[in-house]
């Protein structure tokens, strides 16, 4: 499991988590170590009770756990909250002056934050600071990388600045050094610098790399980020990022302007998807491409705003009317949601469907390390007929029947041929048509031709652990770093694998893995809904029937202590 | 040079005597005197009998869903500014069911070209009541008349300060086509609110109704005074205005976004520019270190 530690901040909106939870979580992967970090917020702009915790490894860290080493509490309600979540070394840090409250435990460490901040940084402003080199110091680890991300991030302010912060930091750590006396953490070993994203900055780099020119979105938790990364790279990118009136003019104006003939995204909710659906069925009609970025947070209705659910993928691989081609793929880390991004725009392209990239709050927002990305992977072909090519033609029609299913898609205005599409059926040409014989060329044009294309270009699900496994865990989506971990813990006394599915519609052709999953004494189908959704499109799909599920429904991520007891309770009955 | 021949699309599905022909008839003859090419412009219609409009001509047309053309309209737009856009809905679509990206398109100032189809009754679901049917109709889903005040495009529409507001009337095929023209020559978002009478289903705003009290705005009116254009706007029942109620010369969003300032998103290189966007997206992922 290596060696590593789980840092738990726990506080009001607006105290500054966020602040400390970042300049900790670069520190460790600047440092070299792996880093996995997620946020539990209330959905409020100030008060509440969050927190943020950071877990850092010298083996891969990609799921939350339950037990904290280190809990620094900004507010009185962190103690009773989490004060039983201490590991037998754990220490809770506070501030007694601030907090108005002493508490006379061994374990609990005075630091006088506040004071420190005002009298080496000038304000209490710099509590944070002091907090963060206080941390720092508790772990037993230098003030160097902090110090550079002091620098970088206040630089623009200037150096007086730079260096109350310097000092903020630097007293922090002091005080944390001579004054903990329980304080005994062996660091482990650092590696090479990594870097660290969240699954919405991957999603939405992702879009970049792949030529993303329109963005339009309605802001909604968890999808926000996505809108905001690509904002604040427009220029850079050359991307119109338009912030709609409501979902349904944004799926409409991503539409609009993939006609037009741009790479074209919209992202939201699944609440705001709800919105999306007959945008969705229109972009099927007129075979318009459009990648759809869709956060599942828990519902109905408004559900638990900024908390995490899979409860929308049957939603989302069967949503709107009618029958037209889609895919669907469920990312588990940031890294697979950059690359499969950029998979959703090279399909959507090529079949002129729409691509849905389906998280969840916790993949969404939660950040992950990792050792870089391969551009050299990323797929780019431009499959639209502009300019010269479309120019040369001898005819044109938008519709026309071939032998894929796939028609030309022009550009209108790049040449004197009229570019027409219809949300009726229509003809070849794009005009409406009310005829038997010509709606089932064009249901067979637009769904029969291209679905076994499309279904070809389907990745099989990965395949972790024994590759003949007694126990197998069957997972989608954002559980695959719990899922990874639980194989490794449980490997030391079983046969297990985890089989991970990211690509689920159209649903990956057996590749080995029904086969596997016969064999196996135990297929457990693991997911945060209550009925257990994949497990019930794996047997529409396959005919293959599940022996146990466990689910959680709460509103939370899967921690791995508690999935490994759930894990083995199942396995026990074997 | 563009002409009339070339605009002859299918042949339409109204009902003899619609005042969709008119409008036909008008839009046709004012781009050919604009000397446009069919394919030099999209048309963007909703749904209802003014969405089968761009059929029954000959363009590039995206015939999309009831109450959206504004939405598709403002992507093709910010897309491609060097494209000529016009959206075509009827009043519901327009003032019902997608209301909400009317007062949107209005704010963003998108040079779209909005034509509606104002017949104050919903024509292809057979004469329920519109939002601009008048208080008092009868119909079969409003057996005791339109209990709701019916809404003034006009005048909401320079409450909004609308860049070109305008109302036509499609009898009148010369003018109609002159105020066409005028639309689509002004910069900025344009409503054109064109009263149409449904021969079928609307028994009260026939073209008889009209006739008795439509007149043309006279010389001399200034369309830039907004507090006198919304007067002017709120005229209805025993005199109706036709002609350029209301414009002014609000910057359009198209020229305000710096992304697209030296060309539009369309005409920016696609896949020689592979290897700067590479280097773009090696340089974003320093941010992540």
């Amino acid at each position: 499991m290596g060696l590593g530690y789980t840092i738990k901040i726990g506080g009001e909106a607006g105290q500054g988590l966020q602040t400390i939870g970042d300049a900790l979580s670069h520190v460790f992967t600047r440092a070299g170590f792996n880093v996995f970090t997620y946020q539990d917020y209330e959905s409020r702009i100030r008060g509440g009770h969050n927190f943020t915790q950071i877990r850092f490894s010298d083996a891969p860290a990609l799921s939350p756990r339950e037990r904290v080493d280190i809990l620094v509490a900004l507010d009185r309600e962190s103690i009773p909250r989490h004060e039983a979540e201490l590991s037998e070394a754990g220490i809770a840090v506070y501030d007694s002056a601030s907090l108005k409250q002493k508490y006379e435990k061994e374990n609990f460490f005075d630091i006088p934050i506040e004071n420190l901040a005002l009298e080496h940084g000038g304000s209490k402003l710099m509590a944070n600071t002091v907090a963060t080199g206080a941390v720092l110091g508790i772990l037993g680890m230098g003030l160097d990388i902090l110090s550079g991300i002091i620098r970088d991030a206040f630089g623009r302010k200037g150096e007086d600045v730079v260096n109350a912060n310097l000092r903020a930091a630097g007293a922090g750590h002091e005080f944390a050094r001579k004054g903990c006396l329980k304080c005994a953490f062996t660091l482990p070993k650092a590696g090479a610098g990594k870097m660290l994203m969240a699954g919405n900055e991957a999603v939405a780099l992702g879009a970049l790399a792949s030529g993303l020119k329109f963005y339009a979105a309605y802001p909604m938790t968890p999808s926000t980020g996505i809108m905001l990364y690509a904002a604040g790279k427009a220029k850079d990118f050359g991307v119109v990022v338009e912030q709609a009136e409501d979902e349904i003019a944004a799926i409409n104006m991503a539409l609009g302007a993939s006609f037009a003939g741009v790479r074209a995204m919209t992202g939201t909710a699944t609440g705001g998807f709800s919105l999306m659906v007959e945008g969705l069925s229109l972009a099927g009609m007129t075979e318009t491409p459009v990648v759809i970025a869709v956060g599942q947070r828990p519902a109905p209705a408004t559900g638990l705003p900024t908390r995490t659910e899979q409860a929308d993928l049957l939603f989302v691989c069967h949503a709107a009317h009618g029958e037209f081609p889609r895919v669907v793929f469920a990312p588990g880390t940031p890294e697979q949601a950059f690359y499969l991004t950029n998979k959703a725009f090279d399909l959507a392209e090529k079949y002129q469907i729409p691509a849905f990239i389906l998280t969840d709050q916790h993949l969404a927002d939660s950040q992950w390390s990792c050792d870089g990305l391969d551009l050299s992977r990323l797929r780019y072909n431009d499959y639209r007929l502009r300019g010269d090519a479309f120019k040369g033609l001898k005819e044109y029609k938008r519709h026309a029947f071939t032998e894929t299913g796939v028609s030309p898609l022009a550009v209108p205005g790049d040449a004197p041929y009229l570019v027409v599409t219809d949300s009726d059926e229509h003809d070849e040409e794009g005009h409406i048509i009310e005829d038997a014989a010509t709606r089932i060329k064009m249901v067979e044009k637009r769904l029969l031709r291209k679905l076994p294309l499309i279904k070809k270009e389907i990745s099989p699900p990965l395949l972790y652990g024994s590759e003949k496994p007694d126990v197998v865990l069957v997972g989608w989506g954002s559980t695959y770093g719990v899922l990874k971990e639980a194989v490794d813990e449980l490997s030391k006394g079983k046969s297990i694998a985890m089989l991970h599915f990211t690509e689920v519609c159209p649903f990956p052709e057996d590749a080995g893995y029904l086969g596997l999953l016969n064999k196996a004494r135990l297929a457990i189908a693991v997911e945060n809904n209550a009925t257990g959704q994949f497990a019930r499109l794996m047997r529409a799909e396959t005919g293959f029937e599940f022996q146990a599920k466990v689910n959680r429904f709460d509103g939370r991520p899967f921690a791995l202590e508690t999935l490994i007891a759930e894990l083995n309770a199942e396995i026990g009955r074997l | 040079m563009p002409k009339l021949e070339d605009y002859k699309g299918q042949s339409p599905a109204w009902c003899p005597g619609c005042g969709d022909f008119g409008i036909l008839t008008a839009f046709k003859n004012a781009v050919v005197e604009l000397g446009l090419e069919p394919w030099q412009f999209i048309v963007v219609s909703g749904i209802g009998q003014a969405g089968k409009f761009p059929h029954y001509l000959k363009c590039n047309t995206f015939n999309g869903l009831h109450g959206r053309t504004l939405p598709p309209a403002t992507g093709m737009r910010l897309s491609n500014h060097e494209m000529l856009v016009i959206a075509v809905a009827g009043d519901g679509d327009c003032y019902g069911e997608g209301g909400n990206h009317l007062i949107h398109a209005i704010r963003r100032n998108i040079n779209v070209k909005l034509f509606v189809h104002d017949n104050h009754i919903y024509g292809l679901t057979k004469g329920q009541a519109s939002p601009t049917s008048m208080e008092g109709m009868v119909t079969k889903t409003q057996p005791f008349g339109v209990l709701s005040e019916p809404l003034s495009p006009l005048a909401f529409a320079v409450a909004l300060d609308c860049s070109f507001v305008a109302r036509g009337f499609s009898a009148d095929i010369g003018r109609l086509k002159e105020l066409i023209k005028e639309a689509i020559r002004h910069k900025g978002f344009s409503l054109v609110d064109i009263l149409q009478p449904c021969v079928t289903f609307n028994k009260l705003n026939t073209y008889e109704w009209y006739k008795q009290r439509v007149y043309h705005i006279e010389p001399g009116y200034d369309p830039y005074d907004r507090q006198a254009a919304f007067g002017r706007a709120l005229e209805w029942g025993e005199k109706i205005p036709l002609g350029i109620i209301y414009r002014n010369d609000r910057p359009i969003l198209e020229e305000r976004v710096p992304v697209i300032k030296d060309a539009p998103l369309v005409r920016q290189p696609f896949d020689p520019a592979l290897p700067g966007l590479r280097a773009k997206v090696a340089s974003a992922l320093k941010g992540f270190y």
